[in-house]
């Protein structure tokens, strides 16, 4: 079973065009991976479609890294 | 090379009139053409014969494009189908004229949803599918009662002003995604929504405009021709009257 760090790096290194090594849990969309705001908003919408769950826009507002994704998946996957 | 060659291209509410013309004017240009309206019948026929006669793809879906649901289906058929949108037109349109003294909540909110919450619904779920390609161009229909105001349509001007305002706001929004987004402003066009008019007003209308006659809806679909061409790619967020001059 893959976990879900690397399904979400695959995700981002997708989306955003880097590698999937550069992507921890400590980077941040922005300022680390070069992301704009846009981007937070469609990876959200890549996270929604590879995980099955929908994100309320109060929960995105709070995504500023990558382990912020990851904790919220986490909490929220069955 | 023709001005529109390997673009694929989308126009709601096609059956007739001015979105009609604007459907032609693409095929011939070389888009394929992608065209909706309320529901098939001859008109939406004999345009799919006659777009397919010009010898490119082309495609029609009977759509209310005041539901989010099925500008969904259709654009799930799009891409499936066309794999692709360059080129999205917003030309749905209804009027429902009448003095606000008289004019019933249901008119309001008739003509709002359909003139206003159609290029929501398509603009959202469409734009999806430029960014992804990182190009677009989306091309509203507004009208200059939108930017002037006109007394007994209320309801349509505060519709074709609020569409003006969002496409403002899409070309600031998404013009780093290299997604442009203009406003056409129609002045008196002969149609069938201006037949409705009295001999009177028509009159009256053809004496305010400075080119002395009224426009027909290949002048609409000759603009909306540039902007749905790289000729116009530095250009967004714009408003263009295409009036003869009348909104002078
Ligand atoms: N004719 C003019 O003088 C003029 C002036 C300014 C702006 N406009 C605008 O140009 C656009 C086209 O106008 P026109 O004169 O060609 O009108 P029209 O009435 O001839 O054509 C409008 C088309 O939209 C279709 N339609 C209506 N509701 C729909 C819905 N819910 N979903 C899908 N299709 C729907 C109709 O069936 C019709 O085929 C409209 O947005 C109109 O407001 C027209």
């Amino acid at each position: 079973m893959e976990t879900i760090l690397t399904r979400v790096q695959r995700v981002i290194a997708g989306k955003l065009g880097v590698t999937e090594d550069s992507v921890t849990m400590e980077s941040d969309f922005i300022k680390d991976l070069g992301a704009d705001s846009l981007d937070v908003a469609e990876l959200v919408m890549l996270f929604e479609n590879e995980f099955s769950l929908e994100i309320p826009d109060s929960e995105m507002e709070k995504m500023k890294t990558v382990g912020d994704v990851v904790g919220y998946l986490e909490k929220n996957m069955k | 090379m023709k001005l529109l060659d390997q673009k694929v291209a989308l126009v709601t509410g096609a059956a007739q009139g001015i979105g009609r013309s604007i459907a032609l004017k693409f095929a011939e240009n070389g888009a394929d053409v992608i065209f909706t309206d309320i529901r098939e019948d001859e008109r939406s026929q004999g345009l799919m014969a006659e777009l397919e006669a010009k010898g490119v793809r082309a495609a029609f879906f009977a759509a209310d494009a005041s539901s989010l649901e099925q500008t969904k289906e259709v654009c799930n058929a799009v891409t499936e189908k066309f794999g692709r949108l360059d080129v999205l037109v917003n030309n749905a349109g209804i009027t429902r004229d009448m003095l606000l003294l008289r004019m019933t909540a249901e008119d309001w909110e008739r003509v709002i949803r359909l003139n206003l919450t159609s290029v929501f619904n398509y603009t959202k779920v469409f734009s999806s599918v430029m960014m992804r390609q990182r190009s677009g161009s989306i091309i509203n229909m507004a009208s200059i009662v939108g930017v002037n105001g006109n007394a007994g349509q209320a309801n349509y001007a505060a519709s074709k002003a609020g569409i003006i305002g969002f496409t403002k706001s899409v070309a600031k929004e998404l013009g780093s995604r290299n997604i442009r987004s203009n406003a056409i402003a129609p002045g008196f066009i002969e149609t069938a929504m201006t037949k409705q008019l009295s001999e009177e007003v028509i009159e009256h209308w053809k004496q305010e405009i400075p080119l002395r006659r009224p426009g027909t809806p290949d002048d609409v679909a000759k603009l909306a021709l540039f902007l749905a061409s790289d000729l116009s790619e530095y250009i967004t967020g714009q408003v263009i009257c295409c009036d003869g001059g009348l909104a002078l």
